[in-house]
């Protein structure tokens, strides 16, 4: 019955509180073990904007081995509670860990049934504190997260990454989406004065058409995607997978392209 | 009327002469001596309800509430010490929390049961430990069955269709025993469970407690669920009227 006294609750040196299990690291008891170097099975970027009644999130649906499109349906969005939701690009399987580590927390919350359950920004804050200590162990998570969800009535958007930096925007987007796509997000914003003067559908509309310069221009993105959209009043929904519609006929212009 | 167990029940690595373990025994003596739970696998979902004797009318209504979610599919209901059921629910969210981690699915409640009754059994074999003063039933609707476990201080355990812990488990039992398990609806067996629990109560003893009532069926689509606002007020009206019928043919 040593599993009685196990449980800790306050941080000291030699244990890490609460996120106990997602800041294990190998070796610090095992020197002999190695650090991330790189990300192996990853997933491409994600996208999100405020719209006036709340958020929506986007993002596709493959896991990429390399250049190898070799996992076509991998959920990146992951639903946490009824007001927040969350989802990661970069290496997949530390994605999906560290998804099981917040799932736990979820569960854990749910049933103490004491009204207290993750907010998006406490989620955030969660997580900004794992990556950040991760990074400086030099054994990082390689993610990057969107944290989006319903905080103290209004839309919430925040961005993690694997240095464990962190920040809560209108508009966000990772990987090659901060690239090809942020200006386009951007654009929709400021057309409509801000993100209340965007309707559902137009931020819908806004990110679809992000997902698809992202399918024609990105090596490693897919037609296939999830949506999350989590209205102010109402709770999250997590849809999918829909199909991009694209129009490749404008590859005959290319030259030595041949059929 | 008890037997004294002089010199024998010290700590709970001694036997009695007779071969019995008198802390395992007192340990029972708590739960009798507290509020009864009752369980009822109903034919589609399992009912588990308890009376939570409050002592002072100052307590925030549900601030103690002896029905536990372990996991997001399993209920627990206590009767006896309430810390020691407090303890038992931590240990037993572990196990359920670890069991999911690693096997990527919920932990069937056979399992878990299993899993309680040898902590429950293991605080019965050294010195320096007591055994747990509560007895717990377990619930669970998995794969379209409805499941019921108790398990007592001893650790002893065993699946049933219908059980009662506690104060007035004897009566109680009785009552469970007249209903049509078979063809009783979980949502009804909310409110015979409430009138069971209202029916066993003593006026007398305990003026005032709390109906802790929960439910998980193929209506919740096997999530343990505790029974609040409309549908335990049904419950709980339901119980009263059963009451005050019986007493009126009494006054006949």
């Amino acid at each position: 019955f040593s599993s009685a006294m196990s449980a800790s609750f306050y941080t000291k040196p030699a244990n890490n509180g609460n996120a106990g299990v997602a800041m294990e690291t190998s070796w610090d008891s095992n020197p002999g073990r190695q650090r991330t170097l790189q990300p192996i099975t990853t997933g491409a970027s994600v996208l999100a904007i405020k719209y006036n009644a709340g958020v929506i999130m986007v993002a596709d649906t493959l896991g990429s081995y390399g250049s190898l499109a070799k996992f076509r349906s991998i959920p990146r969005v992951l639903r946490v509670n009824d007001a927040t939701v969350a989802a990661a690009s970069g290496d997949l399987a530390d994605m999906q860990f560290l998804n099981t580590v917040v799932e736990n927390h979820a569960i854990d919350e749910e049933i103490h049934e004491h009204g207290i359950a993750y907010s998006p920004a406490s989620l955030h804050s969660w997580l900004t504190r794992v990556m950040y200590n991760r990074r400086s162990r030099i054994n990082p998570l390689w993610n990057t997260y969107i944290v989006a969800g319903t905080e103290a009535g209004q839309p919430f958007l925040g961005y993690v990454n694997m240095l464990g930096v962190a920040f809560k925007e209108d508009c966000l987007a990772t990987g090659f989406g901060s690239h090809l796509c942020l200006g386009l997000l951007r654009e929709a914003l400021d057309a409509a004065g801000g993100y209340a003067g965007l309707t559902e559908e137009t931020a819908t509309s806004a990110l679809e058409a992000c997902l698809r310069v992202l399918y024609y221009r990105d090596c490693r993105a897919y037609n296939q995607y999830q949506l999350a959209n989590v209205p102010v009043a109402k709770p999250a929904q997590v849809s999918g997978p829909h199909f991009l519609q694209s129009d490749w006929s404008v590859a005959k212009l290319v030259k030595h392209y041949t059929e | 009327m008890s037997s004294i167990g002089t010199g024998y029940d010290l700590d709970v690595s001694e036997y009695s002469p007779e071969g019995k373990l008198f802390q395992v025994e007192y340990a029972h003596k708590a739960v009798e001596s507290s509020g009864t739970a009752v369980g009822i696998c109903c034919r589609d979902g399992v009912v588990l309800a308890v009376e939570n004797i409050v002592t002072s009318k100052l307590y925030e209504t549900n601030c103690n509430r002896r029905v536990f979610h372990i996991d997001r599919h399993i209920g627990m209901a206590a009767s006896g010490l309430l810390p020691d059921a407090r303890a038992v629910a931590r240990h037993a969210r572990e196990e359920a929390a670890d069991y999911r981690q690693s096997h990527g699915e919920p932990m069937p409640l056979s399992e878990l049961a299993s899993r309680v009754s040898n902590l429950m059994h293991a605080y019965t074999m050294y010195s320096a430990v007591r055994p747990f003063g509560c007895g717990v039933l377990l619930a669970a609707f998995e794969n379209g069955r409805p499941q019921l476990y108790g398990v007592e201080p001893s650790g002893v355990y065993y699946s049933y269709h219908g059980y009662a812990i506690g104060k007035a488990k004897q009566n109680a039992r009785t009552e469970i025993e007249k209903l049509k398990l078979a063809e009783l609806s979980a949502a009804n067996g909310v409110k015979e469970a409430a009138k069971i629990i209202y029916s066993c109560h003593d006026e007398v003893k305990d003026k005032y407690f709390e109906l802790d009532l929960s439910l998980t069926s193929a209506e919740t689509a096997g999530r343990h669920v505790i029974v609040t606002g409309e549908q335990w007020t049904e419950a709980s009206n339901y119980a009263k009227a059963a009451l005050e019928e019986h007493d009126s043919d009494d006054d006949v």
